[in-house]
């Protein structure tokens, strides 16, 4: 399968200041890109070059086989490459059809009224598809939990054209069942056929969804890899900084002879 | 968003909501329950209150009101309030009265002239609220004592006095009056022409918010502007359009109020602004925005408008009405936060 998005040696800077450098991946439909990273490592600035927000200084950036050099995030949309902030864009107070449809309300009649049953029905059936069963999607968003939000805000973006997801650290404000349920997601919109590129720092959530890493550290790539080319074990050490995650081992170990604070 | 519900994605089961629950949801279920209880009280109390012209006299009183607390509910959803709305029915009727008995100008000309003023200082205070930032309780404070101090000053200067006289004679005044301060009578009753605006403006407005584009729009404004900015809700001409809506309710009822009683004072309508806002709050509208109902504005101004003709018939001081307004507003907040939490715990 060819790839929706390859970048090669990709860099970016700002001024003087090198944000990005020398990073090379691909996205595939029906595949999972995981980009690691601590913060600080470059991945806001990946995911503004992907998003559309920043434009690249630097290698190459091809969707679809096609250079692109994209102005705004309106560029990326029209190309298929939708976004999901952690924010995700929606008014809790709103029903859950209200707020999936916010900005791009279907009308029909004479008069221009909304297409209630549509929207309605329209928002079951792709959440359902997501894998998401909502007993009423009346009910304010803000009522869902956050699991469910990030799925609806997935959902919008797959229902209005996406081929390619972002998802700018959809679990980290989430506890360990959400993270869950937002993985599962995650799966889901792979098994649709849809390219991911799912950004995060914690290795454990990265390893059972992912199909490809990319491990940034100081604006670097230090690891591009197929999962088949990496355990779970190599990976939480690359992510660590190895080297660097002994040296705090020792640090943190009670010295010899001193005896515990109680 | 980091609070988060309990987890229940695995275990949910798919019954559809109760009844009771998507009747409980409505914004205006509280005011409803209110209204309800204000007319038994009344009924009860004052023998006049339901008598064909009770109901006429109060639900005039209440048209008034309730037109500009729909247009104020709106406004409220949109996350923004709008204390130059009293003044506003004030100036419209005293630009249309001196224009005409001062300066002789043709009564339907000034009506219109009034209307394109109106519109134009709504669309200032949204302009200067959206370019400024500041809260729009200042920037439309600030409108209101400049509406005040011309109504009172300017009007005075030019005119010689601050009530119009003669309003009635001048010509084409019969052509327009039926418009605005025409009554119809429907059995024993008197009903003012202005309880149909109110009842039309109410219906419109219930369509708009819950069925139109721009509805939505207003909803998410003022439930979360940076959202609804992010999904491409046009959060600017969204709110400059609500505060041209109240500017423009505000020129209907300074038409109404005109066209009824054939004369205007400079004080006219200042003052009212809070009870536009009580019949909002009171009908469902949270002061945070996102969230209210327009056919709950009405009651609200159905409950305003009960208890101040009630009060009368039963023969007690007219004062008591300002503490009646201000016990309904407290418990309406009660309620309204009771009521929504139930609702969103009840799934």
């Amino acid at each position: 399968m060819s790839a929706l998005i390859e970048v090669t040696d990709l860099g970016k800077t700002y001024g003087s200041v090198v944000a990005l450098q020398g990073v090379t991946t691909s996205v595939r439909a029906g595949e999972v890109t995981c980009v690691l990273g601590d913060n600080g490592a470059g991945k806001s600035t990946f995911i503004k070059i992907l998003s559309g927000a920043h434009e690249h200084t630097e290698g190459s950036f091809r969707v679809d086989g096609v250079e692109q050099h994209m102005a705004s995030p309106r560029d990326a949309l029209a190309l298929g490459i939708a976004t999901v902030y952690q924010d995700l864009a929606v008014v809790p107070l709103m029903p859950v059809w209200r707020n999936f449809f916010l900005g791009s309300e279907p009308r029909k009649g004479p008069f221009r009224m909304l297409d209630v049953d549509l929207m309605k029905r329209t928002t079951k059936d792709e959440l359902a598809a997501m894998g998401i069963d909502l007993r009423d999607v009346d009910q304010p968003i803000g009522t869902l939990s956050g699991g469910e939000r990030q799925c609806v805000a997935i959902a919008r973006a797959v229902h209005f054209g996406a081929r390619v997801l972002i998802l700018d650290e959809p679990t980290a404000a989430l506890g360990v069942k959400q993270s869950g349920v937002v993985l599962r997601y995650i799966a889901a919109a792979r098994e649709r056929g849809l390219g991911v590129v799912f950004i995060t720092h914690n290795p454990h959530h990265a390893y059972p969804v992912g199909d490809r890493f990319l491990v940034l550290r100081r604006g670097r790539s230090i690891a591009d890899r197929v999962k088949d080319d990496i355990t779970r074990d190599e990976l939480v050490e690359l992510m660590a900084g190895g080297a660097e995650l002994e040296a705090l081992g020792h640090e943190l170990e009670r010295a010899p002879g001193v005896d515990p604070v109680v | 968003m980091t609070t988060t519900a309990p987890a229940r994605d695995a275990d949910r089961e798919a019954a559809p909501t109760g009844r009771a629950t998507r009747v409980l949801r409505r914004p205006e279920v509280g005011a409803a329950v209110a209204a309800l209880a204000v007319l038994v009280f009344f009924t009860v109390v004052a023998e006049q209150f339901l008598t064909p012209s009770g109901v006429g006299t109060w639900l005039n009183s209440a048209s008034r009101f309730g037109i500009m607390a729909v247009a104020v509910a709106m406004l409220m959803i949109g996350g923004e309030f709008d204390l130059s709305a009293g003044a506003m029915t004030g100036a419209t009727g005293l630009l249309v009265g001196v224009t005409t008995t001062g300066y002789g100008l043709n009564v339907w000309v000034a009506v219109l002239l009034a209307l394109v003023v109106a519109l134009a200082i709504g669309a200032l205070n949204g302009f200067l609220v959206m370019r400024t930032g500041l809260p729009s309780f200042i920037v439309t404070l600030g409108t209101f004592f400049v509406l005040q101090g011309i109504d009172l000053a300017l009007v005075k200067l030019v005119y010689g006095q601050v009530a119009v006289q003669g309003f009635s004679d001048v010509p084409f005044f019969d052509s327009v009056r039926p418009f605005f301060g025409g009554v119809i009578k429907v059995g024993g009753a008197s009903i003012s022409v202005s309880v149909l605006w109110f009842l039309a403006v109410t219906a419109v407005a219930t369509l708009v918010l819950l069925r139109t584009r721009a509805g939505n729009w207003v909803f998410a404004v003022g439930g979360a502007q940076a959202s609804a900015r992010a999904t491409g809700v046009p959060v600017a001409r969204t709110k400059i359009g609500l505060f041209m809506t109240t500017a423009g309710a505000g020129w209907l009822v300074g038409m109404i109020s005109l066209f009824q009683s054939s004369t205007v004072q400079s004080s006219t309508g200042v003052g009212d602004e809070f009870i536009y806002i009580i019949c909002a709050v009171v009908g469902g509208c949270l002061l945070t925005g996102g969230y209210g109902s327009a056919i709950g504005a009405a009651l609200g101004a159905l409950i305003y408008g009960m208890t101040r003709q009630g009060v009368v018939y039963a023969g007690w001081d007219s004062n008591w009405l300002y503490a009646f307004l201000g016990v309904m507003l407290l418990a309406a907040v009660l309620v309204n936060n009771w009521v929504r939490q139930r609702a969103e715990r009840l799934r």
